[in-house]
């Protein structure tokens, strides 16, 4: 069996992206992954349903981190999907066999490790294979956000990789081709950080970005909360879900790329990105201080108010249209 | 967030897990800190949970009166709506909504039976209680 360290991140892909350069000899945080990715984001999706509310992601579809560090570190990633799941399994044992760390999509429903209150139909759960156990025959996982590496039967596993609905992994592996190597950071840092700005600044779509921030203060201050203060609840619990408890690192990834911040200050030897990371800190706060009102409000602990909730949004929004506007200036 | 400020609320949704959240530390860097669980956490994820927990046993009692099909129970239960089920199953959604009628779903084929089980993880047996 191979020599595989594992490590706990706070989010599935740049955790797996992380460990798994790492492993081919070059260490990359998972702060430096997500934010040299350029996969800081926001939207609000109200046309994608999940169990019939909108969508709000922190951050970039899924696969944006792996592909994303394909160019600044020389990378080839190689990406197989699968018809059958006969296929898909043969695969990964065969990459295993030859000693390769495996990246996987996943549904989170069908991993039995998982917490059974944190277990929906969320496809695109990345994991590492680093083995399969002689004896029992289980899988031997990486699991980013778990702390410790963890087994799986192999048909559990299966119906995890061959999950279907919105997002549908169908068997996904990736794995590296070649190795990366250390870029020129005074070249590929200020292009992710300018690449994080247009994203929130300047999106052609009033769903994305900051304007996608006031789009959902609009929403919230819409909601019913007189006359519907159940589905009223739905609503703004679901957007606080997708900020701190689907793996973000807290405060929706305003903390991990403050933290990308800091790394990148320390590399490029400017100092403003250090102010600039401490900004960004205070802002994940405010992001928390919303979802704590936000849950006071579901448990009737102070009136709910979709109208200070709103407000609230829209305090972040200007906050954080000020603050990549000074990012883009310090890039 | 500062290193104090991290939650440590132990949080039962968790169910002993611990997370990986980003505080600043005396230094002033940012860093991993591994986090018990914040309430607010708690409060959001209960909420969905709980409201789905309420559907299926909404359609538990249903079952019971005869008004559904062991089906809508056990989608449901198995945390999905038709349309999930439908992508799943390959069935069209009113294909579906029509076995949720008790005296169809009393003469669905063993093929079709099986391909609902295997959709949800369950086995025919199963798949015929509702429990």
């Amino acid at each position: 069996m191979m020599e595989f360290q594992h490590s706990h991140a706070s989010h599935c892909e740049s955790g797996v992206m992380s460990s798994m350069l790492r492993h081919l000899g070059l260490p990359i945080s998972e702060a430096m992954a997500f934010g040299l990715s350029s996969a800081l984001s926001f939207a609000y999706l109200p046309i994608i349903k999940i169990n019939g509310l909108p969508l709000v992601a922190y951050r970039m579809p899924p696969k944006f981190i792996i592909k994303g560090l394909q160019k600044p570190l020389g990378l080839k990633m190689r990406f197989e999907t699968f018809r059958s799941p006969e296929a898909g399994e043969q695969r990964l044992d065969q990459l295993l066999a030859a000693g390769r760390l495996v990246g996987m999509q996943t549904s989170v429903f069908w991993l039995p490790y998982m917490p059974e209150d944190l277990r929906f139909h969320f496809n695109a759960h990345n994991v590492l294979a680093y083995g399969r156990d002689a004896a029992s025959g289980d899988y031997q996982l990486s699991d980013p956000v778990v702390e410790t590496t963890v087994t799986c039967a192999p048909a559990d596993l299966r119906r995890a990789r061959f999950a279907k609905g919105v997002l549908a992994p169908k068997g996904l592996l990736y794995y590296p081709e070649g190795k990366p190597s250390e870029p020129d950071w005074a070249k590929v840092l200020p292009k992710a950080i300018k690449k994080t700005t247009r994203i929130l600044l300047d999106s052609p779509i009033p769903i994305i970005g900051v304007r996608g921030i006031r789009r959902l203060a609009n929403a919230i201050q819409r909601l019913d909360a007189t006359g519907n203060p159940a589905a009223a609840k739905m609503f703004i619990g679901q957007v606080v879900r997708m900020q701190e408890e689907i793996g973000t690192g807290g405060g929706g990834f305003r903390f991990i790329y403050a933290a990308f911040l800091q790394e990148a200050a320390e590399r490029l030897a400017r100092p403003a990105l250090n102010e600039l990371s401490e900004t960004l800190v205070d802002i994940g706060d405010e992001w928390r201080e919303f979802a704590l009102s936000t849950a006071r409000m579901i448990r009737d602990r102070e009136p709910l108010n979709p109208v200070k909730l709103a407000d609230k949004l829209r305090a972040v929004a200007d906050r954080e249209q000020t603050f990549f506007r000074d990012l883009r200036r310090a890039a | 967030m500062l290193d104090s400020e991290v939650p440590q609320e132990g949080n039962s949704t968790l169910a002993g897990h611990r997370k990986a959240v980003y505080a600043r530390g005396d230094d002033g860097k940012l860093h991993i800190v591994q986090s018990a669980g914040w309430e607010v956490e708690e409060i959001v994820t209960r909420q969905a949970v709980e409201d789905l927990n309420r559907l299926a046993e909404d359609a538990r009692q249903r079952v019971i009166a005869g008004q559904t099909s062991v089906l809508e129970y056990h989608m449901h239960k198995a945390r999905m709506d038709v349309p999930l089920l439908s992508q799943v199953t390959g069935l069209w959604q009113w294909r579906i909504r029509r076995h949720f009628r008790p005296d169809i779903f009393a003469g669905l084929s063993a093929g079709l039976l099986q391909r609902y089980g295997e959709a949800m993880g369950l086995s025919v047996e199963q798949l015929k209680k509702a429990e």
